[in-house]
């Protein structure tokens, strides 16, 4: 069982995403027995290099190969073992993506598939290596469960989900070594069950992955501008928790919030949701735009794209702005149909 | 499971083509892969008649032998085979490409039907079949796995992925069998996708025997004493097979790579198959 003081968050906070998943899975070892780490070349940059240390008969690397990573955990994961793959988010999801679909989707088998540096977090690598696009892909494949933790605590309990749980999930892992923290202390972690991190009436913010962080900190900003944000922390895009939305269905306005592509990502996940509720609110849609941009540090790609907190608040507070003036200079589109 | 003599397989086999000839005129306008299934009809036969190790009772049975087809179009040789070998009933033999049936026309993974892998995209057994090995190694099994790959489907670069894993894992436990019938679906290999079949196992640090995938005694000789062995050189075994084989009509005729077969086809079809068998 992992658990979170603040020592150990701080610290997995230093080591980034994904030394926090390499030591938690190295940690889950002598009891998972049947757990297998594969990775594509990757075994150090997703922090398995101890893992590997310590127990070389349940690693095994399938060279620069993403889809014949996925073909060896089909097999290894048929003959009964639970099996962790990793590679970047990007060839995760894309290079890969048919075996996905097949030996994840439609054969159900056992496999962890790990996506490192999704979003923009590899930085100058640039655009062969973000991944903007990997939960549009995974959520579309049926029996896949989607995880995005916010935080590297939430790493570590999503990594340990994953682990105790049977069937196939995608891991997406945003953000950079020195993540900000957002959980401290001990939380429950459960797959399809959000976490309601801050609690406001006016406008509802649901955010995943890094984003958690930015919305709260945009939910302070928007304090002091008279406007009162909850938050919520979607750590699971697929399935969908529609109670969590459903609990903020009566605010203004509900924002999401991803780095990820605004089509098909967390803001499609609950906008498919909302069109089968009669009164629902607005969605302001915050991510990434349909479109490549040139490269840039994590830091830029995030500005550039309005995805720091202050941008968040920024976003929203125009959205408001832009809804109170329309609302008085014209007769909204619900009143107009009922005339 | 009981080995049999090569006229028993030579016999396993003529079934199989009536078998797969029936099957698909039972399939009618869905359409069948006929020639693809015919090309490897003798290898499955020797396959299931002799070389490997399974339990009809329990096809589940942890160290029998893994066969995997990756090339799915082929499955009416495969699932004749399943049936010659008793895994499969009549009945659930011809329920083959019944709607929401278990024998779609393209193998959807079952175990209790001794369906290891779902197949159909082309390219994708042979890393399961390194996974699978692995697997067996592992639990310190001796079982082999074989997999049944087309000459065509080695055009996928994920087959290359996989021979390299599974060379550099030295599994001594994993034999390609590639079917090479010298067509795909676009014509000939050799003008649309030419491969050196023996260069390249051969480079990519693979035992390799080149077999006549029609004759059951070659073929058993080649793959009696292959696998068996937890380390070692992975073996391909590359067989000159005919597309089609059995039915002249079909033979190296592109059109019955999936194509429906009519009641006067059929009659034809069978007609020859019974005759070939009768005067064996």
């Amino acid at each position: 069982m992992i658990n979170i003081n603040a020592v150990n968050a701080r610290n997995w906070a230093r080591l980034g995403p994904r030394g926090t998943f390499g030591i938690t899975l190295l940690s889950l070892a002598p009891e998972i027995e049947n757990l297998l780490a594969l990775s594509a070349d990757l075994c150090n940059t997703s922090g398995l290099d101890r893992f590997r240390a310590a127990y070389p008969d349940r690693f095994f690397n399938a060279g620069i190969a993403e889809q014949n990573m996925l073909g060896m955990a089909a097999g290894l994961a048929k003959e009964g073992s639970r099996v962790f793959c990793t590679t970047f988010a990007t060839f995760a999801a894309m290079r890969a993506c048919e075996m996905v679909r097949l030996h994840m989707g439609y054969m159900g088998l056992d496999i962890k598939l790990v996506g490192l540096g999704a979003g923009f977090s590899m930085g100058m690598f640039g655009n062969t290596h973000y991944a903007v696009e990997d939960m549009a892909i995974m959520r579309a494949v049926p029996g896949l469960r989607v995880l995005s933790p916010a935080d590297c605590a939430s790493v570590a309990k999503a990594t340990e989900a994953a682990a105790r749980c049977d069937g196939p999930v995608y891991l997406r892992l945003t953000g950079v070594a020195g993540n900000p923290v957002v959980y401290s202390e001990e939380f429950d972690f459960e797959i399809g069950r959000a976490i309601s991190v801050r609690q406001g009436r006016d406008i509802a913010i649901i955010a995943t992955g890094s984003m958690v962080y930015e919305s709260i900190v945009a939910a302070r900003l928007l304090d002091a501008r008279g406007i009162a944000a909850s938050v919520i922390d979607m750590h699971t895009i697929k399935p969908l928790d529609t109670a969590a939305i459903d609990s903020v269905m009566n605010t203004k306005l509900m924002v999401t919030v991803e780095e990820h592509s605004v089509i098909g990502g967390l803001g499609g996940a609950v906008a498919e949701y909302k069109s089968r509720v009669r009164h629902a609110p607005e969605q302001l849609f915050l991510g990434v735009d349909d479109r490549f941009s040139k490269a840039g540090s994590y830091k830029y790609m995030l500005q550039r794209h309005g995805l720091t907190g202050a941008k968040i608040a920024d976003s929203i507070v125009r959205r408001m702005d832009n809804a109170r003036s329309s609302n008085s200079e014209r007769t909204p589109w619900v009143d107009r149909a009922a005339a | 499971m009981k080995q049999r003599t090569p006229d028993e397989i030579r016999a396993m086999a003529d079934r199989m083509r009536r078998n797969a000839m029936e099957l698909a005129f039972q399939a009618g306008a869905n359409g069948a892969h006929l020639g693809p299934a015919l090309s490897i009809i003798d290898l499955c036969a020797t396959l299931y008649g002799a070389v490997m190790r399974v339990d009809p009772k329990n096809p589940a049975w942890p160290d029998r032998d893994r066969f995997l087809l990756s090339k799915g179009h082929g499955s009416l040789g495969y699932y004749t085979a399943l049936a010659e070998a008793g895994i499969l009933t009549r009945e659930q033999l011809f329920s083959f490409e019944a709607d929401g049936g278990d024998l779609p026309g393209q193998p959807a993974m079952n175990p209790s039907l001794g369906i290891e892998v779902s197949s159909g995209s082309l390219g994708l057994g042979l890393s399961f079949g390194v996974g699978c090995a692995l697997a067996g190694r592992r639990a310190g099994r001796d079982s082999n796995v074989y997999v049944l790959m087309g000459d065509g489907e080695t055009n996928e670069g994920s087959v290359w992925e996989a021979a390299l894993a599974a060379a550099h894992y030295r599994l001594g436990c994993l034999v390609a069998i590639v079917d090479c019938n010298g067509m795909q679906s676009d014509g000939r290999t050799s003008v649309v996708m030419s491969a050196g079949q023996m260069p390249l196992w051969r480079g990519f640090g693979w035992s390799t025997v080149a077999v006549d995938g029609h004759d059951i005694r070659a073929i058993y000789a080649a793959l009696r004493d292959a696998g068996r062995r937890p380390e070692g050189t992975p073996l391909a075994v590359i067989a000159r097979t005919v597309k089609g084989k059995g039915v002249s009509f079909m033979e190296n005729n592109a059109e019955w790579h999936h194509n429906v077969l009519t009641r006067s086809r059929y009659e034809a079809a069978l007609a020859e198959l019974i005759a070939a068998s009768m005067s064996r």
